[in-house]
């Protein structure tokens, strides 16, 4: 090829371009970004061994399950609770007593996602005697008691095609609220999915905090098929409302991402629970196939128990007027919530850069005035402008959930721009942003959804690592990061991996509760069915081909320790009670081979390891919690015959 | 010094007396690093309470006999004698004589001489009469317990020290000393 002058200057060209789109690339951005990191930042999340954290956090794990519990300011993780998915650890699901914890209607259900955790409420404030959080998949509330750190109730809620936005509580638990994310036909029903939008519906059901705390479906609202998101209930000047963001008014029941998107505006639902109270007790709500179960952990037998509920109440709200209103809402909102003063709702329109704030007043006056724009199903929707507060005008990309500090700011999450924005009440005007790294979900100020927050933190969860900690392959951890909003400016403190998906949180001050947790379970008040009390107590029965272990376990050995006159083809179930009366000192129990997850037993509690052995031999069992210097000792043996063997039941213990 | 006063003093020694059969004598406390928050035994005169068991599992390791208040006598007897010294001391308040002051004061200090003894020689064997199956062995140890004051005993800081009741029995046999006393002093006049 011959290189001539033009074909010079055409390279010439060429490589100053390429040189210039060089120098023009954009330089990566640090990754602390815009969070100045101020230098005391370590000081005021360290927390001294052997000292406590001021705040419990209880972070929800989404796809785990679970609820896991954080200590902050120090991020510390002091215990992941057992919820919706079973645990091995400790035996949740696996053993006799708490496989019922996990019954539905759907039978067994190993699994769940748990999204949002609520705190326990007395006119309005924070009281420490429970936490609850939904199951999104299988539509369930589990109760937590904060004795114990235990999940102790699950309920699951019937006529529901999936349980996003819930549980949501009225100011003084009088009802945890539980809305449908995916509407389907009511009653359930064979339907070709493009003519399932005539059928669908949607329900807003209300879970009474009844008799001796005890979670029952009160009643449901049959609504408009929509698909309901969150939701909070109003308090103070608001108390005996609810209010639910929506999704999806187009009905679309495919390519959701998109037909979903298409109106301008959704649905702000706001739900006037005392009156559809009041139609209920009118007798207009009409008793419909609800069938669902109730499972609870009755802590004297250590057992759980399960019933089958088939019926509910259901309100139909057309039968109740005045129920239900929709006010417009910025497209594909999230987050519905309640200011401390009760006064403002806040909505963010994921898919509009916009923060509504809706005034409780003029909702009320905008109802008596009769300012409807029209209807929707049946259901009046509300003029916009007449129950506007203000708009915050281009916060950030994807507001998404407010939580307020009690000193008249609000903070918004935005996920799509992956920041805190800091907002004030009254005059719509953004003061301060901070970027979280990386997608931002939901947000947490201590204590943010009653009437009194303890506006000293904000804690950001966010979906997204990448970078963010030593690599540990393509599966990374989600984060939480711990925000100072105690002064005029944000300011980064913490930042910490997280068990599962951190979708939610709540927290509570430490004083509230922790002196009032429990260290053991008292020995005299067990009363399981198979308890040995004592080691005099501890015996082998055998019943046909069931075999029941009345064992004991104290430092540092079981009784009995030895078991022979087992037969292939046999039972057994190892009830084994922890003697111990201390603090802290558990024990553990498991069998070579055993099909199921070991015993973790804390003082005082019984519970039941079943075994079926399959071969004849000499079967090892030992203590799998390290409880004392003697551990390792702490440990027998059981012969097993072959089955129709005429060996006899003996045990015994050190002879 | 009046009868009157006498017998004012001499029913406050009753009163204090007869409460330490509602009060603990001693107190023991035991702190070890697994237990910053203490575990501790009450020493009555008719029963032990606090952590009882939670030290028999401590003490099982080193081959000390479990502590079992049925195994105890003097949690019996010594409430009875406890009366018994209370009668005298009513005796005295009736007619205070020196000879009904002395009875008093005679069986008052018998008593807490042989009870501070026998509550040694309980320490003593619990500490020394150690089971040859222990688990644990230390050569040349015995875990005595100190019947006044602090001790360590391996990983285990001791203390012993009288609770309310016990300081109260004093106070109550001051009194009758000096009650004693006074009598004595007015019959060498």
């Amino acid at each position: 090829m011959k290189i001539n002058n033009k074909t010079m200057v055409t390279i010439g060209i060429g490589i100053g371009l390429a040189a210039s789109m060089f120098a023009c690339t954009p330089k990566k951005p640090s990754n602390s970004g815009g969070a100045a990191i101020s230098k005391n930042a370590a000081e005021k999340v360290y927390v001294a061994p052997g000292k406590h954290d001021e705040f419990y956090a209880f972070l929800s794990g989404g796809f785990s399950g679970q609820l896991a519990v954080y200590g902050l300011p120090s991020g510390r993780l002091l215990r992941v609770i057992p919820v919706y998915s079973v645990n091995p650890e400790n035996g949740y699901g696996f053993t006799e007593e708490t496989k019922k914890m996990l019954n539905t209607s759907h039978g067994f259900v190993p699994w769940d996602d748990s999204h949002h955790p609520q705190l326990s409420l007395t006119d309005g404030k924070v009281d420490g005697r429970y936490a609850y959080i939904n199951a999104n998949n299988t539509p369930r509330i589990a109760k937590i008691d904060l004795k114990t750190f235990k999940t102790t109730e699950i309920i699951e809620v019937p006529n529901s095609g999936g349980n996003h936005g819930s549980p949501y509580l009225t100011e003084n638990t009088e009802y945890l609220i539980a809305s449908t994310r995916f509407s389907i036909p009511l009653p359930n029903k064979d339907v070709a999915l493009d003519k399932m939008k005539e059928e669908v519906k949607g329900t807003i059901s209300f879970i009474k905090f009844g008799k001796d705390e005890k979670m029952e479906v009160a009643f449901q609202l049959l609504v408009p098929g929509i698909d309901y998101d969150l939701a909070s209930c109003g308090k103070g000047m608001s108390h005996g409302y609810c209010f639910l963001t929506s999704y999806n008014s187009e009905k679309a029941s495919t390519l959701i991402e998109i037909n979903a998107s298409k109106n301008d505006k959704d649905l702000l639902a706001i739900v006037n629970w005392k009156k559809a109270e009041e139609c209920v007790a009118a007798g207009k709500a009409k008793t419909v196939d609800g069938r669902h179960v109730h499972n609870e952990l009755n802590e004297s037998t250590h057992t759980v128990t399960s019933a089958t509920i088939d019926k509910v109440k259901m309100l139909d709200v057309r039968d109740c007027e005045g129920a239900l209103y929709y006010a417009p809402v910025a497209k594909s909102p999230h987050g519905a919530d309640v200011d401390p003063s009760g006064q403002y709702i806040i909505a963010g329109g994921k898919l509009a850069a916009q923060i509504t704030a809706y005034d409780f007043n003029k909702i009320v006056k905008a109802i008596q005035d009769k300012k409807f724009t029209g209807d929707y199903d049946g259901v009046k929707v509300l003029d916009y402008e007449s129950v506007l507060a203000g708009e915050v005008k281009k916060p950030c990309l994807g507001p998404l959930h407010t939580e307020f500090d009690g000193k008249g700011n609000a903070y918004t999450s935005c996920f799509v721009s992956s920041e805190v924005v800091k907002w004030k009440l009254g005059t719509w005007e953004v003061v301060d942003r901070m970027p979280t790294y990386y997608s931002l979900g939901h947000i947490m100020i201590p204590g943010s959804g009653s009437k009194q927050p303890w506006g000293k933190y904000l804690l950001a969860m966010n979906k997204i690592t990448k970078d963010r900690y030593l690599p540990v392959g393509p599966e990374l951890p989600q984060s939480a990061q711990l925000i100072d909003i105690s002064g005029e400016k944000m300011e980064m403190l913490l930042d910490f991996p997280t068990v599962g998906e951190p979708h939610y949180a709540v927290a509570l001050e430490a004083n509230l509760i922790k002196d009032k947790v429990k260290k053991i379970y008292t020995l005299e008040e067990n009363k399981h069915p198979f308890v040995a009390k004592s080691e005099k107590e501890a015996r082998v029965v055998r019943e046909g081909n069931v075999v029941h272990v009345y064992g004991t376990a104290i430092r540092s050995h079981f009784m009995p320790d030895n078991i022979e006159g087992i037969k292939v083809g046999d039972t057994v179930y190892f009830h084994i009670t922890n003697l111990e009366q201390d603090w802290d000192i558990a024990h553990g129990f498991s069998i070579i081979g055993a099909n199921t997850s070991e015993l973790l037993l804390m003082p005082g509690e019984t519970n039941t390891f079943k075994w079926e052995p399959s071969k004849p031999g000499v079967y090892p069992f030992y203590c799998t919690d390290f409880c004392s210097a003697l551990h390792q000792e702490m440990q027998g043996y059981i012969r097993v015959s072959a089955g129709g063997s005429s060996t006899p039941l003996k045990f015994n213990q050190g002879k | 010094m009046s009868n009157k006063i006498i017998r004012i003093i001499l029913l406050g020694s009753m009163i204090l007396l007869g409460l330490t059969m509602v009060l603990p004598l001693w107190d023991i406390a035991i702190f070890a690093p697994q237990y910053p928050e203490g575990l501790s035994l009450q020493i009555w005169l008719s029963k032990i309470s606090g952590d009882l068991n939670n030290i028999n599992i401590l003490n099982h390791y080193v081959g000390m006999k479990a502590i079992s208040p049925s195994d105890i006598p003097e949690l019996v007897y010594f409430p009875k004698l406890i009366m018994g010294i209370l009668a005298l001391g009513a005796l005295a308040l009736l007619w205070p004589h020196i000879i009904s002051v002395g009875l008093y004061f005679l069986s008052f200090s018998a008593f807490s001489l042989f009870a501070l003894y026998d509550f040694w020689k309980w320490e003593y064997d619990y500490g020394h009469n150690l089971s040859p199956d222990a688990p644990i062995k230390v050569p040349g140890m015995s875990y005595q317990p100190p019947l006044f004051g602090s001790e360590t005993l391996l990983n285990i800081s001791i203390y012993s020290y009288p609770a309310v009741g016990g300081w109260l029995m004093m106070v109550s046999f001051l009194a009758v000393a000096y009650i004693l006393y006074v009598k004595a002093r007015e019959l060498w006049r």
